[in-house]
């Protein structure tokens, strides 16, 4: 009797090899899509700003739309597996839509999908796979899963390093690690586009995994202009002696270290420093005004089950594409983290996670709260 | 696999099949040409006109055939409503349980023609008060419309009173049989209707072919013209093999329909006492005896339809939740809505319909496996 796998798929190349790879090695894969959201959608239109100047996106969001469930459907086809499509709106919009709004309606730059992984992929999808009988829980994703000499579960990167998702997966623990297979995690991209042409299956990747799978158009401006109108009014730009030097069109559309787009002519480049959510402001200055030391993050999320003992050195990255940045790691009170960096970063940006690793290991991570120098 | 979606469709009985067959090849000619392959295949049409018309105890000249149910009952709403312009009489009443095919058919008038539409309330079992349908007759009704039988809960409907009142009052009546053909007496006179629609595929005939009776007298004017085919009610040529195949399918369904029920009753209430035994916190919708012989509607507290249907296919088993169109949305079923439901409720609707193939062998094992399937959702142990 082989054991159950339920494999997440996209329609895209990777998650069609995943399921592809674990088909042949002998699982009995259920093929499932989740339908997370639907923008641009008929009945289940999210609560739209009537008086929206920017209008309806012209395309449907990509991750779940009767093209995406197509694809997939035909590659289950193919591998001769069923297919299903569970519908998630209802948790995928408390849980990680509304989440993402109020982030940055409070300042904060969110990245959504660790949210999603934590609560949907490996919350409800991994839960929803136990009660169809599935032993495991497969997906996509860049990654891989390792035992310690001690039989703990650790979560590498991706042998591709361009590809590597394990930063997005820094919210699973020994828990999730145990019931997760990665099969595209060992290969390369160009590898994986191999092994998918050679059954015949999907080579282009369906969901860029740098977009926001629930924003139809890409544009994160006009969703959140669309959500929460309030949180995209124009307010002033101050320098950081507070004197105004021109207006800004709504502080989500701004990041920590950004440079252009500020509509300001000044004698030197300004990048922003800051969003003052407070006075919806945004803080400017000069190059030398961008560094910042250390960085301190919220309950962290240990991948082995418990914190270290005490301060560690780590490779921190503070975004999903940000090259790690070699610091010391202290703990802080009630589960939170300080990361002191060897060379100062310009684009340290609440909201976002801080992840660590040791090397190839992703030991965790937890969403930046505030940064100094 | 067994089978138990029988209210979303039927094979196509093999004897069915057998009566189609010539229709294609041999006797395959255009019903209005003038040689004689146009005219044995008109005569096959309306011999299988004939047929039906006995079924029903109606006027051969009285039956439209349509490509499904849904173009019937657009036929019958939009048909009545637009000759009805002409009196001034734009008030439709009809009820928030209709599948789909009326309901948004009356809203589509309301909106873009300017007709009024009255719901008469369903009971907790999904049935019709038919003096509720008399109270709400005005002077401008152009047509009442109550369904003979339910989809998604099997209750039947007192046609036959809201008939006779409806007759009383002057107002064509509508029902919409189609999950009662096959399984229901249709004779229209017994049951007081003026229009009355049908689907093939309901009853082991093919999918893509249905009927409309019309009482002679009662006004309206064509959705879909042309030709002029079926004295102008409906034109386009006119599908010889599968109305054929209809007529056979009907007859069989009726010739088999006492013994059938007793069948499919035994089965029914087996299938209903069985899982109400073994499943915890499970309830039966619609009436306990007023139903379709074959149908077992439930909600399971606690337990997400999809998933439960998704369990049931990776067990072999074909069932469904509502309506086998309204699948795939968060939104719950307008009929349990109807009936006051609420959305939590309904999230756990489960429809079993049997059919003519399944055995108390199919029974037994999903009474055996559905209560497992649902401890594993409900988190039991």
């Amino acid at each position: 009797m082989s054991e159950r796998v339920v494999v997440a798929m996209s329609g895209g190349v990777d998650s069609s090899v995943a399921a592809a790879l674990l088909v042949e090695q002998g699982f009995e894969v259920i093929g499932v899509m989740l339908r997370l959201w639907s923008e641009a959608d008929g009945d289940l239109q999210p609560r739209l700003n009537p008086h929206s100047a920017t209008g309806t996106p012209q395309s449907s969001n990509r991750c779940c739309s009767v093209e995406a469930i197509y694809d997939a459907q035909s590659v289950a086809d193919r591998l001769g597996i069923p297919f299903y499509v569970i519908n998630v709106e209802q948790p995928f919009k408390e849980q990680v839509v509304d989440l993402f709004v109020a982030e940055y309606a409070a300042g904060r730059t969110p990245n959504p999908c660790l949210a999603c992984n934590r609560k949907i992929r490996f919350g409800y999808l991994l839960n929803y796979a136990r009660t169809l009988g599935a032993r495991y829980l497969a997906t996509g994703h860049y990654a891989r899963v390792r035992r310690d000499a001690l039989g703990r579960y650790q979560l590498w990167r991706g042998v591709d390093r361009a590809k590597d998702q394990s930063y997005v997966l820094s919210v699973l623990g020994q828990a999730d690690l145990d019931q997760v297979f990665f099969p595209v995690g060992e290969y390369t991209k160009p590898q994986v586009r191999a092994l998918a042409a050679e059954r015949g299956l999907p080579t282009a990747s369906r969901v860029d995994s740098q977009d926001l799978c629930f924003v139809a158009d890409g544009d994160y401006r006009r969703f959140l202009a669309d959500h929460a109108p309030e949180a995209v009014q124009p307010g002033p730009i101050f320098d950081t002696r507070g004197r105004q030097l021109g207006t800004h069109h709504g502080l989500p559309a701004y990041t920590i270290g950004q440079r252009s787009g500020l509509g300001i002519a000044a004698a030197q480049p300004l990048y922003v420093l800051e969003l003052d959510v407070a006075r919806n402001a945004l803080i400017v200055g000069a190059a030398d005004e961008l560094g910042r030391a250390w960085l301190r993050t919220g309950a962290v999320n240990w991948v082995a089950g418990e914190p270290p003992s005490g301060p560690l050195r780590a490779d921190v990255q503070i975004r999903y594409r940000a090259h790690p940045a070699p610091a010391l790691v202290t703990l802080g009170a009630d589960g939170t983290a300080e990361a002191r960096f060897v060379s100062p970063l310009r684009d340290i940006t609440p909201g976002q996670a801080a992840v660590f690793y040791d090397g190839e290991i992703c030991l965790g991570g937890g969403i930046i709260t505030d940064a100094g120098a | 696999m067994i089978y138990l979606d029988h209210s979303a469709t039927t094979a196509v009985d093999p004897r069915v099949v057998e009566a189609m067959l010539p229709l294609w090849t041999e006797t395959y000619g255009n019903p209005s040409s003038i040689y004689g392959l146009g005219r044995r295949a008109g005569a096959a049409l309306e011999d299988a006109r004939r047929r039906i018309a006995r079924s029903l105890n109606c006027q051969p000249a009285e039956l439209v055939f349509t490509s499904c149910g849904t173009e019937s009952d657009n036929l019958a709403i939009r048909g009545v409503l637009l000759a009805a312009a002409a009196k001034g009489k734009q008030h439709i009443i009809t009820a928030p349980a209709e599948h789909h095919a009326v309901l948004h058919t009356a809203a589509d008038l309301a909106e873009h023609l300017d007709c009024d539409v009255t719901h008469v309330p369903v009971d907790r079992q999904g049935i019709v008060d038919p003096a509720a349908v008399a109270a709400a007759i005005r002077p401008d009704t152009a047509l009442i419309s109550i369904m003979l039988a339910n989809n998604e809960v099997g209750a039947i409907q007192p046609v036959a009173e809201i008939g006779a009142i409806a007759r009383e009052r002057g107002v064509p009546f509508h029902t919409d049989a189609v999950q009662a053909g096959g399984y229901l007496p249709l004779d229209v006179d017994a049951l007081n209707v003026d229009l009355l629609a049908l689907s093939a595929h309901k009853f082991y005939g093919p999918k893509g072919v249905g009927l409309l009776y019309i009482r002679r007298g009662v006004r309206l004017l064509p959705v879909q013209t042309g030709g002029g085919q079926e004295r102008g009610r409906r034109s386009g040529t006119e599908n010889v093999p599968y109305i054929v195949g209809m007529a056979r399918a009907l007859e069989i369904a009726h010739a088999e329909r006492e013994s059938e029920t007793r069948r499919l009753t035994a089965l029914r209430d087996r299938l209903i006492g069985g899982l109400t035994a073994a499943i915890p916190d499970i309830t039966l919708t619609g009436h306990p005896t007023q139903r379709l012989p074959g149908h077992a509607s439930f909600l399971v507290r606690g337990a997400e339809a999809e998933a439960m249907l998704i369990a049931l296919d990776l067990a072999g088993v074909a069932a469904s939740s509502g309506s086998a169109c309204a699948t795939g949305a968060p939104t719950p079923s307008h009929v349990l809505t109807a009936m006051g439901y609420s959305p939590q409720e309904a999230m756990g609707a489960l429809r079993l319909t049997l059919g003519r193939e399944n055995t108390v062998a199919d029974v037994e094992f999903v009474v055996a496996k559905l209560p497992e399937i649902v401890a594993r959702i409900r988190g039991d142990k």
